[in-house]
């Protein structure tokens, strides 16, 4: 069978057929920040309430193990999934009602987005952490 | 396949054979969740201490409890939706693709309903 480009046609040889743009990396990080919160921070969702309902001590070994230094790095990675999700989603509802598809709005969407997702996440943390 | 109404000539169309119906329902909860999640994210910000007193008290309100109940239905529900959309994307074998399809609704209704009577749990326990 003739060897047909498929699907997407990512190489052309050694060479990528394309440059990267922030539209791009903005699409990659909508995904990876959204199923990456499905797949963990659902559960952790579901650990906090249930610890929650089953009384002191199991809320305890919940905080204390969001309290470790692995724990806070999933909360501060779950708070960024989120802001940069949310923020990128936006940008997807503008895309959606058929706006910003011009080569300079669609860049700058696509900057913004990732970027308001780190400050957010930035300002959440500076409130929790100097109360 | 009709192509008389507009709804007849999108219905079952698409890769996924589902037609506008994933892609509608992942907008109607992506909606639902930036209210809920951004409710959550803003109370838990606002919250004075992270002790069980504080935080169970808090998730007891009414209000409180209805937005968690429906934030779990929301989440969940969009978090099947795109975890349904990686499957299909990434997982070719048909045999495969049907057992992940069919794991990932078992475990997003079961963790959904996990989450319902946690928070029934919670809000039915009493003043703390």
């Amino acid at each position: 069978m003739a060897e047909r480009p498929i699907a997407p046609h990512l190489f052309d040889g050694p060479r990528l057929h394309w440059r990267w743009g922030p539209h791009m990396f903005v699409s990659i990080l909508h995904r990876v920040t959204g199923d990456g919160m499905a797949l963990v921070g659902l559960g952790v969702l579901l650990w906090w309430l249930g610890s929650l309902a089953g009384g002191e001590e199991s809320y305890r070994s919940f905080r204390d193990a969001m309290a470790s230094p692995l724990g806070l790095i999933v909360l501060v990675g779950l708070s960024w999934a989120f802001f940069s999700h949310m923020s990128s989603g936006i940008r997807h509802f503008v895309l959606d009602l058929g706006a910003g598809y011009e080569l300079a709005t669609n860049k700058i969407f696509s900057v913004v987005a990732p970027v308001a997702g780190i400050l957010l996440t930035i300002a959440f943390w500076a409130i929790v952490l100097t109360k | 396949m009709g192509n008389g109404t507009e709804l007849g000539r999108v219905r079952g169309l698409g890769s996924a054979h589902h037609g506008a119906h994933h892609w509608l329902l992942q907008r109607f909860t992506a909606v639902g969740n930036l209210v809920l999640v951004l409710f959550l994210v803003v109370s838990l910000a606002l919250l004075p201490g992270y002790d069980f007193v504080s935080v169970r008290g808090w998730a007891q309100g009414a209000l409180v409890a209805t937005a968690l109940a429906l934030l779990i239905v929301s989440t969940f529900w969009h978090a099947r939706l795109g975890l349904q959309v990686m499957v299909e994307d990434y997982v070719h074998t048909p045999g495969n693709r049907f057992a992940m399809i069919l794991l990932l609704n078992l475990a997003a209704v079961g963790g959904a309903i996990f989450g319902l009577v946690s928070v029934a749990r919670i809000a039915f326990s009493g003043a703390a």
